[in-house]
C-alpha cells in the first residue's frame, strides 16, 4: 500500500500540494488526472523520492520514502518520468537492462535476460532492440522506457503519461499490458493520463487532482460523470454511454 | 570476452611503452634505462589521472564538453599551492616534507572543489552556464594565484612558480610513489563504480529510481575527480583541453560511453598519445618540450569541434 499522508509541497512562496492524504492499496490500476500544473507529477514525484518531502510523510508497504535507502526502494517501486533525457548512444536492450540494475548491479544473470526479452517483447521492442536510442521515434522511445521501468520488477509502478508520444495502436496495446500485468502479477500502477477515456476504461479507480488537492476519488463509473468531470475541469464534458461503458466527449466546438 | 578495440589500443599502447623503453639508447643502460623507466611511469600515470578523471566529470556532470581543467579544477589546485606558500612563508613551505605538502594541497583541493563545484551541479545549470561558470573560476583563482604571487616574498613566489603550464618533459618525480598509489586507489575505485557510473550517466531522476544515492554518488566523484587532477597538476602542472582530447579519441573508437569498456579504452588512449608523443618528440625529433604544447593544441581543436557540432544540434 502507498500511504499518503498530509503531504504539502511549496516551491518558493507557491503551494503547489495542500495537504494531500491518500491512500492506494495494493494491486490494481489507479488513474491519476487533472488539469495541466495540478500537481500530479509533484505528487508522483515525492513517492519515487525524486523530490524531498517538506510536510507529510509518504510510505510504501510501511516503508517511509524519507527514510529507507534508495537501493530497497528500487526494488519496490519504480517511477517513468514525465520527460526523459536519456543519453543517446544505448542501445535498447541496452537501456531496458539498467531496469535490471537494482536487483543485479550491472552484472546481468540469465534470469535479468529472462526478464529484459520479456519486457522487450511485451511492448513490441524485440525487434528494435539492438537499435540506439537516438534512431527511434518518439513513440518507440517513450514504449522503451515504459520497459526499462517495469523491468524493474517492482510491486509497485508509477508512470507519468506513458501515453506520451504514443499512436493509438501502441496506446491501447499498452493500457492492455498494463491491465494485464496488474491482474495476473498482482501489480499496483498508479498512472497519470490525460485522456480520461483511457483512464475510465482501464483503472480500476480514478483519483482526480486540482490546484494540489484531491477534488475527486472514486470508481471510473462515478468519476466518468458530466457534473464530476465538468467539477475538474472546469468546462461541460458531455458524457454518453457506448456499450455501458461511459464515454467523454470534449470535442463541442 | 575482452572488446577486440580493446585489445588492440592495449597492444599499440605496448609498444608504445617499447619504443619510449629501446629507442636510441646510449651510454650507461642501466642508468639512462632507470631514468626512462621513472619517466615512463610519471607519463602513464599522469595520462591515466587526466583521463579517467575527465570520464568520470563528465558523467556526473551529465556533459561531453566540459572537463576538470575547463571547470577551473586545477587553478584551484595552484591556488591551495600558493596559499599554502603564502601561509607558511617560502622557507617552511620548502623544508615541509613534499608528500605531506602534496597531501594538504590534495585535501585543499577537495575542500575547494566541494564547495565551489558541487553547489552548481546541484542547481543542475546547463552546459552554457556551467562553461562559463568555468572560465571565470579559472580566472578568478589564477588572478589570485598572481596577486598573492605579488604579494609575497620574492624568494617564497620562486618556490611556487615552478608550475604553470603542463610540461612533460621535467616531470616532479619526488611525489611519483605518492601519487602512483593515489592513482592506483582511484583507478580501482572507478572500475569498482563502472556500473554504477553506467547508471549515473542516465541522469539524476533514473538513477535514483534505480537505487542510487545521488549526492553521495556525486560527492565521491568530485572528491575522486579533485585528488586526480592534484596528481596530475603537481607532476607536470595545469592542462588544459587534454582529457577532452583522450575521451574523444577513446569514444570515437569504442563506440561506447559504457564505463566498464571507455575506462580501459581512455587510459590506454592517454598512454599512446602521452607516451607515443613523447617517444616521438624525444628520442626521434630530438625535441622533447614540446609535446605539451602540441597535444593541447590538438586537444582545444577537439575542444572547438564539439562545441561547434553541439550548437548545432
Ligand atoms: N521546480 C519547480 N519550481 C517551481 N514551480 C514548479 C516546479 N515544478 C513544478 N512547479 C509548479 O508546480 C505545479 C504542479 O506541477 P506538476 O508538474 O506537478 O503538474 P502536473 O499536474 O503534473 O501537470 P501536467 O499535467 O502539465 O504534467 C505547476 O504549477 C508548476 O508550475
Ligand atoms: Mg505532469
Amino acid at each position: 500500500m502507498i500511504r499518503i499522508e498530509n503531504v504539502s509541497l511549496a516551491f518558493g512562496k507557491t503551494n503547489i500540494l495542500k495537504e494531500i492524504s491518500v491512500s492506494i492499496p495494493k494491486g490494481g490500476i489507479t488513474a491519476l488526472i487533472g488539469p495541466n500544473g495540478a500537481g500530479k507529477s509533484s505528487l508522483l514525484g515525492l513517492a519515487a523520492r525524486l523530490l524531498p518531502l517538506q510536510a507529510g510523510d509518504i510510505s510504501v508497504d510501511n516503508l517511509s520514502v524519507s527514510s529507507t535507502s534508495g537501493k530497497v526502494l528500487a526494488k519496490k517501486i519504480a517511477i517513468l518520468r514525465q520527460d526523459n533525457h536519456v543519453g543517446s548512444r544505448l542501445t535498447v536492450r541496452e537501456l531496458v537492462g539498467f531496469g535490471r540494475f537494482p536487483h543485479s548491479h550491472g552484472h546481468l544473470t540469465e534470469n535479468d535476460h529472462r526478464i529484459i526479452d520479456e519486457s522487450l517483447r511485451l511492448f513490441g521492442l524485440t525487434e528494435m532492440s539492438e537499435r540506439l536510442l537516438d534512431t527511434l521515434s518518439g513513440g518507440q522511445r517513450q514504449r522503451a522506457l515504459v520497459a526499462m521501468a517495469y523491468c524493474q520488477d517492482t510491486d509497485y509502478l508509477l508512470l507519468d503519461e506513458p501515453l506520451n508520444n504514443l499512436d493509438m495502436y501502441f496506446a491501447s496495446e499498452l493500457m492492455k499490458s498494463l491491465r494485464n500485468i496488474a491482474d495476473t502479477r498482482a501489480k499496483t500502477i498508479v498512472i497519470v493520463l490525460h485522456d480520461i477515456n483511457y483512464a475510465g476504461s482501464f483503472a480500476d479507480r480514478i483519483i482526480a487532482m486540482k490546484d494540489g488537492q484531491v477534488v475527486a476519488d472514486g470508481k471510473p463509473a462515478d468519476i466518468m460523470t458530466e457534473t464530476a468531470l465538468g467539477g475538474i475541469y472546469g468546462f461541460n464534458i458531455p458524457v454518453i454511454s457506448v456499450g455501458g461503458q461511459p464515454i467523454a466527449l470534449p470535442f463541442r466546438r | 570476452m575482452i572488446d577486440r578495440r580493446l585489445v588492440f589500443l592495449g597492444a599499440l599502447a605496448l609498444a608504445c611503452m617499447v619504443a619510449f623503453m629501446t629507442i636510441g639508447l646510449r651510454g650507461n643502460l642501466g642508468f639512462v634505462l632507470s631514468l626512462r623507466a621513472i619517466k615512463l611511469i610519471a607519463l602513464i600515470e599522469v595520462g591515466i589521472a587526466i583521463a579517467v578523471s575527465t570520464v568520470v566529470f563528465q558523467t556526473v556532470t551529465a556533459n561531453r564538453i566540459l572537463t576538470p581543467s575547463i571547470m577551473g579544477i586545477d587553478a584551484l589546485y595552484l591556488f591551495a599551492q600558493i596559499l599554502l606558500v603564502f601561509l607558511l612563508g617560502g622557507l617552511a613551505y620548502t623544508s615541509l616534507d613534499a608528500k605531506l605538502k602534496f597531501g594538504v594541497e590534495v585535501v585543499a583541493l577537495m575542500a575547494l572543489s566541494l564547495g565551489l563545484i558541487l553547489p552548481m551541479l546541484r542547481t543542475r545549470l546547463d552546459m552554457g552556464f556551467l562553461l562559463l561558470v568555468g572560465v571565470v573560476i579559472g580566472v578568478l583563482f589564477r588572478s589570485l594565484h598572481s596577486l598573492i604571487a605579488r604579494v609575497i616574498d620574492p624568494n617564497d613566489f620562486a618556490v611556487a612558480q615552478a608550475s604553470s603550464y603542463a610540461n612533460f618533459n621535467d616531470i616532479n618525480s619526488e611525489l611519483l610513489t605518492v601519487a602512483s598509489l593515489l592513482t592506483l586507489a582511484a583507478l580501482v575505485f572507478v572500475w569498482h563504480a563502472r556500473h554504477v557510473l553506467d547508471v549515473v550517466a542516465l541522469g539524476r531522476d533514473t538513477a535514483i529510481g534505480l537505487g542510487i544515492n545521488w549526492t553521495r554518488t556525486q560527492v565521491a566523484c568530485l572528491l575522486l575527480v579533485a585528488s586526480l587532477v592534484a596528481v596530475s597538476t603537481a607532476l607536470v602542472g595545469p592542462v588544459a583541453f587534454l582529457g577532452l582530447l583522450f575521451v574523444a579519441l577513446a569514444e570515437r573508437i569504442v563506440t561506447t560511453r559504457r564505463h566498464s569498456i571507455l575506462i580501459p579504452a581512455v587510459a590506454l588512449v592517454a598512454i599512446i598519445v602521452l607516451v607515443g608523443g613523447q617517444t616521438l618528440f624525444q628520442h626521434l625529433l630530438g625535441n622533447s618540450s614540446t609535446l605539451g604544447v602540441v597535444v593541447e593544441f590538438a586537444g582545444g581543436v577537439v575542444f572547438l569541434i564539439l562545441l561547434w557540432r553541439g550548437s548545432r544540434k
